[in-house]
């Protein structure tokens, strides 16, 4: 065994896990695990207490509301990668979820773990950031919901307070003419992308194309959205989005490291999101063609 | 230290350890179960590859206390039972025949990979395959003849649901 000495708790509610997390400053969420037991295992991360909320009925639902679905935390990647719930209103995470891990990893990662992790290369924080989902966190008994858009301000850090429990997340249901594309680039299936880029474009009737999502993933410190809003309204030809891409790109840091450097990533992350984009208007002409 | 129990290859076993010990240790060490490799260690490379209740998962990056009251299968579990113990099964037969293996270090992790594509897929192609043991590493084989191996296991299993009910007939 290679972790330091821990103690290990089950908690059946939200409320108590949060109580169990204020009672030890040394202690730690356990969702799936398949990031935190890497990290226990290379000391990089010595709790005094793992606190495993897999045993908490309501965080592992799917809700759908009116205007959005709500994913429990504790939902398994392979779980919402069948779910007809995502696939129908949140597809770009359908299409993302393919990217992450690899099948036994995916049986076990959850989707709230993922994201309260907060990786600079996952896709489910470059997704839910590029859509601007809502992540909800139970502290002292109170519900404080962020917007995924600015949760994540650094390498494996968020804003989310050192007391909360991630219960879930709400993703906006996508209208019912939508293009979506998702892209990266990794040494190999499965492994941490060098750069990823995700492409949301929701239509609708009348009004053409009301609004465009764009988010970069793996190229900096967090996921970060793109401001690519100025194409709604032009008829998204190729070169207006490399256009709009390469300006949105410009103030865009990237960082460097042993795999690729930021030159690179910029470059690459660069032409993904072109790809996104593209292929998220090929999707709402395919449909608008039928 | 805690209580675990739980079920591995259908038998009931029940161990007290610290809850830093990995299922992956768990089974070796406290189940004697040494088919399951160590590799890794990080979730990287798939030696240690289990099933839980028919699905595909790393017994290294779960604490043997995460696994309380599952269902684990393990290589040991893979080969024929009752008058048929200690025979391969087939997609450890395939293995063979098309010289899957080479050092056999990968190997259980392989089989139970591609037993729990199997199991819900009896008829993958190439790419679904290779999906499936994506997340396991070989430094040997190169990967086309475990792939080989993989869909002639698949054919073999098919063929048996359609035409010959019983696995004597198939070696």
């Amino acid at each position: 065994m290679k972790p330091v000495r821990f103690d290990y708790k089950r908690p059946a509610t939200i409320d108590e896990a949060c109580g169990l997390l204020a009672g030890d400053d040394n202690a730690r969420i356990l969702a799936g695990g398949q990031s935190l037991i890497p990290m226990l295992s290379m000391r990089l991360s010595r709790p005094s207490l793992l606190i495993d909320i897999a045993h908490i009925p309501e965080l592992t639902t799917f809700v759908e509301t009116e205007t959005h679905i709500e994913i429990g935390a504790m939902v398994r990647q392979a779980v919402a990668q069948k779910s007809e719930l995502v696939k129908t209103h949140i597809p770009l995470l359908a299409k993302a979820l393919g990217h992450v891990g690899h099948p036994p990893t995916r049986a076990r990662g959850t989707v709230g773990g993922s994201v309260a992790h907060a990786d600079p290369s996952a896709e489910i924080a470059l997704v839910a950031a590029t859509l601007g989902a809502e992540i909800t966190y139970r502290v002292d008994g109170t519900d404080e919901i962020f917007d995924a858009s600015d949760f994540f301000i650094g390498p494996m850090l968020t804003i989310a307070p050192p007391t909360g429990c991630l219960t879930r997340l709400s993703f906006a249901k996508a209208p019912a003419v939508c293009g979506t594309g998702f892209h990266e680039v990794a040494p190999r299936k499965s492994d941490y992308a060098l750069a990823s880029a995700a492409a949301q474009i929701n239509f609708a009737a009348g009004s053409g194309v009301t609004s465009i999502h764009l988010g970069i993933g793996s190229v900096g410190d967090f996921p970060e959205r793109l401001d690519v809003n100025q194409l709604c309204g032009t008829p998204l030809d190729d070169a207006a989005i490399a256009d709009a891409v390469h300006a949105a790109m410009q103030m865009v840091e990237t960082v460097e490291d042993l795999h690729a450097t930021a030159a690179y990533r910029k470059r690459v992350a660069t032409e993904l999101a072109i790809r996104a984009l593209r292929d998220a208007r090929d999707e709402i002409s395919k449909d608008l063609n039928q | 230290m805690n209580d675990v129990t739980l079920t591995i290859n259908g038998k009931p076993v029940s161990g007290v350890t610290e809850p830093r010990v990995t299922l992956l240790d768990f089974l070796r060490d406290v189940a004697g179960l040494k088919g399951t490799h160590a590799g890794c260690e990080h979730g990287v490379c798939g030696a240690c590859t289990v099933l839980i209740d028919g699905t595909a998962v790393r017994s290294c990056l779960m604490l043997a206390v995460q696994a309380e009251g599952e269902d684990i299968t393990t290589i040991e579990g893979i080969g024929g039972s009752g008058a048929r113990a200690g025979e391969l099964g087939v997609i450890q037969d395939a293995f063979c025949e098309t010289h899957g293996l080479q050092c056999g270090y990968c190997t259980p992790g392989m089989i139970l990979a591609a037993e729990a594509l199997l199991s819900v897929n009896t008829d993958p192609t190439e790419h679904e395959v290779r999906e499936a043991i994506s997340g396991n590493i070989c430094r040997c084989t190169g990967y086309v003849q475990i792939v080989d191996a993989i869909l002639l296991a698949a054919k073999r299993l098919g063929q048996r649901n359609d035409a010959v009910p019983s696995d004597a007939t198939l070696a």
